[in-house]
């Protein structure tokens, strides 16, 4: 976050979309690789694992050339997205990788309560009644629509057990 | 003869009380998601797969169907009040819904609206009805080969029908081909592109990714866009709904040829929106006052929603009759139906032919019970859009993680939406097209399968794709689809007509 909320800088456009690009086309290599290694020619029970997904990955790195050299041909002056716009992006993200990450440990609904009253609290500023009544009332919702009727189980953590449910 | 006592047995069917109330519930919570940002058809329909593991095919294909209509209902709401397009193919509503709502006549273009979206849907079912038994039933002649071919067309339409560079048209799609190749390998048993890791040895579950790319990456571009609900309020009465229906049969010929062209978009894979803006594009050529589109035309309204909804619908023809879906929600749809142990194609005609007619049937009534809902419902449905995004954001991510979570009942699987939803962000922003990502990765292992039996039986000769006159003419019209955009080119400047 070099500029903070200046309104009119961020990066640009072309490079990030050759940046993207480029790391399409590295997954276009690995694909190869992958192929090469399970087989790519005819075996027994003719072609090998490797012979289709071989071809997709030529495909692959073959467009992203063709997009790389069209995307820097192309006239676009313009920005990926502000720095600001960028920084809204990643206040979803970041908290969501954590959300997402701390589900195998705390369980499903202890992590959504925080997850949804942090979201409301710090980006929504909402006073702490209704903070508490949406992110306590989600979950409970969830788990009778989820577990009860429907019979779906959700991973539960620490909490759950200890409330026995 | 026999279908019509066939789609009988399927209203019978679709009429158990139990069915009816699964077609209610689904319906709102179609036009739920349509209303809201993030949640589109594709992902809404694919969080809520898990809740119908534990009910019939029947009811669940009915729910599911059901969310999907609602969905493509739910869009125009937002589109012609708050100039918000809640789903891709609505965005060509807004150009004179909108206006027209700023008019004050945001009630006769809600009407119009709903009204074209019920008659696009009528007609498309109309033609299912007809042709799916025809289709499944020359189908069932096809070997592998001519299998493969059909995959080769709808991918090729793809690359010819869609508005983003064909290139990157092309590099989506063989992304999900090569996610789809991931795992075990179903014709020699063996691993492939793993690299060891554990995690991916049953390889990526498409609906993951249609969560991810779908509703996190929507998400991701609705939070760096910050969003915000300005719009008129929205009053339907009867007496509206009634006049704008006797203004509605001027526009006949708009409405069938938006009929015609979401039908054929449908179809072939190219899906509802471009079905939406085509319909508009030509409507706007040919109306008398063509001039005024934009300004808050009626026709303007009716031209896109006809022809998204009958696309919309169109697009489970193929899906049902040869296992090959027309749209993202489509796929997840023919997800859904592995799921329950039905295998997609046209055996599906001939085994389960309570399953497909009772769909059929409940396609008939669950467009009515939407137009119903809709129609009396909007202003409780424009009410909920004034929840701001704050609310909105973190509880649809956390439906989404739910429904990551449980299709496969792994945490693992969240974590990959999440990597999913970036992916998509960046992938949008850079004009990649997501729907044929995704419908590759429902197809990769089929599509593959195919491949390689034809090979196998040619003993590896490419020559196989043109042996007989049938698979030739549909790798020919594939081949066709695929320069569609060059062989178009090439037609208006001959003409000597701008582009």
């Amino acid at each position: 976050m070099t500029t903070g909320s200046s309104s009119k800088s961020g990066p640009a456009h072309k490079l990030v979309e050759a940046g993207i690009t480029l790391l399409i086309a590295l997954f276009g290599v690995i694909v190869i690789v992958g192929s090469l290694k399970a087989g790519i020619n005819w075996g027994a029970e003719g072609p090998r694992a490797g012979f289709f997904p071989f071809y997709i990955g030529i495909f692959i790195v073959a467009s992203s050339a063709i997009n790389l050299w069209n995307g820097l041909r192309e006239d676009n002056d313009g920005l990926f997205a502000e720095w600001g716009q960028l920084r809204q992006v990643m206040s979803v993200v970041i908290p969501t990788g954590i959300y997402v990450g701390a589900i195998p440990f705390t369980g499903l609904y202890l992590a959504s309560i925080i997850f949804i009253g942090w979201f409301m609290r710090w980006l929504g500023k909402y006073p702490w009644v209704t903070v508490l009544a949406v992110s306590l009332g989600m979950p409970i919702v969830t788990y009778f629509i989820f577990e009860r009727w429907f019979l779906v189980p959700l991973p539960k953590g620490p909490v759950e057990e200890w409330l026995g449910l | 003869m026999e279908e019509l006592v066939n789609l009988f047995h399927g209203f019978a069917v679709a009429l158990q009380p139990f069915n009816i109330m699964v077609m209610i519930v689904g319906i709102v919570l179609g036009v739920l998601i349509g209303v809201l940002p993030g949640l589109g058809g594709a992902n809404g329909v694919a969080i809520l797969l898990p809740l119908t593991f534990s009910m019939s095919p029947t009811s669940a294909i009915i729910m599911l169907s059901c969310i999907y209509w609602g969905a493509l209902f739910g869009g125009a709401i937002t589109s012609i009040l708050f100039n918000i397009p809640g789903e891709p193919w609505s965005v060509a509503t807004t150009f004179d819904g909108y206006p027209m709502a700023q008019k004050g006549k945001a009630g006769e273009a809600l009407t119009a609206a709903f009204t074209s979206s019920f008659v696009g849907a009528l007609f498309a079912v109309v033609m299912i009805t007809l042709v799916a038994p025809l289709v499944a039933s020359f189908a069932l002649q096809f070997g592998p080969a001519e299998k493969f071919a059909v995959y080769f067309l709808a991918f090729c339409s793809f690359v010819g029908l869609s508005k983003e560079p064909p290139f990157k048209t092309i590099a989506a799609m063989m992304i999900g081909f090569a996610l789809a190749a991931v795992g075990l390998d179903s014709i020699t048993g063996q691993l492939r592109l793993t690299f060891g890791i554990t995690h991916l040895l049953n390889g990526f579950d498409f609906l993951i990714a249609v969560i991810g790319l779908f509703g996190i990456g929507e998400i991701l571009l609705t939070m760096e866009e910050g969003l915000a609900f300005r719009g008129g309020t929205a009053k339907i009465n009867l007496r509206v709904v009634l006049q704008t229906w006797k203004e509605l049969p001027t526009y006949w010929i708009t409405s069938l040829r938006s009929c015609l062209i979401g039908c054929w978009m449908g179809i072939t894979p190219a899906g509802a929106t471009p079905a939406s803006f085509m319909s508009y594009g030509i409507a706007k050529r040919v109306a008398k006052n063509g001039s005024n589109f934009g300004k808050g035309e009626i026709e303007g309204v009716v031209a896109p929603e006809t022809a998204a909804h009958a696309a919309g619908t169109a697009a489970l023809l193929p899906m049902l009759s040869l296992g090959v879906p027309g749209s993202p929600t489509a796929a997840v749809l023919l997800g859904g139906l592995l799921i329950w142990g039905l295998q997609p194609g046209p055996m599906l005609f001939v085994e389960q032919k309570e399953f497909v007619w009772g769909l059929i049937a409940s396609m008939y009534l669950g467009n009515l019970v939407g137009l119903l809902v809709v129609l009396t419902c909007v202003p409780i449905f424009a009410a909920i859009l004034r929840v701001p995004f704050s609310i909105i954001a973190p509880l649809i991510l956390v439906l989404c993680a739910i429904g990551a979570y449980s299709v496969h009942s792994s945490t693992f699987d969240v974590i990959l939406m999440l990597v999913f939803g970036v992916i998509g962000y960046l992938l949008k922003k850079c004009n990649y097209p997501l729907a044929p990502l995704v419908l590759a990765i429902v197809l990769g292992d089929k599509a593959e399968e195919a491949f390689r039996q034809s090979l196998l039986g040619s003993q590896g000769s490419l020559s196989v794709f043109f042996s007989n006159t049938l698979v030739s003419s549909i790798m020919i019209l594939g081949l066709i689809a695929l320069f569609w955009s060059v062989i178009q080119q090439g037609y208006t400047r001959l003409r000597g007509a701008p582009a």
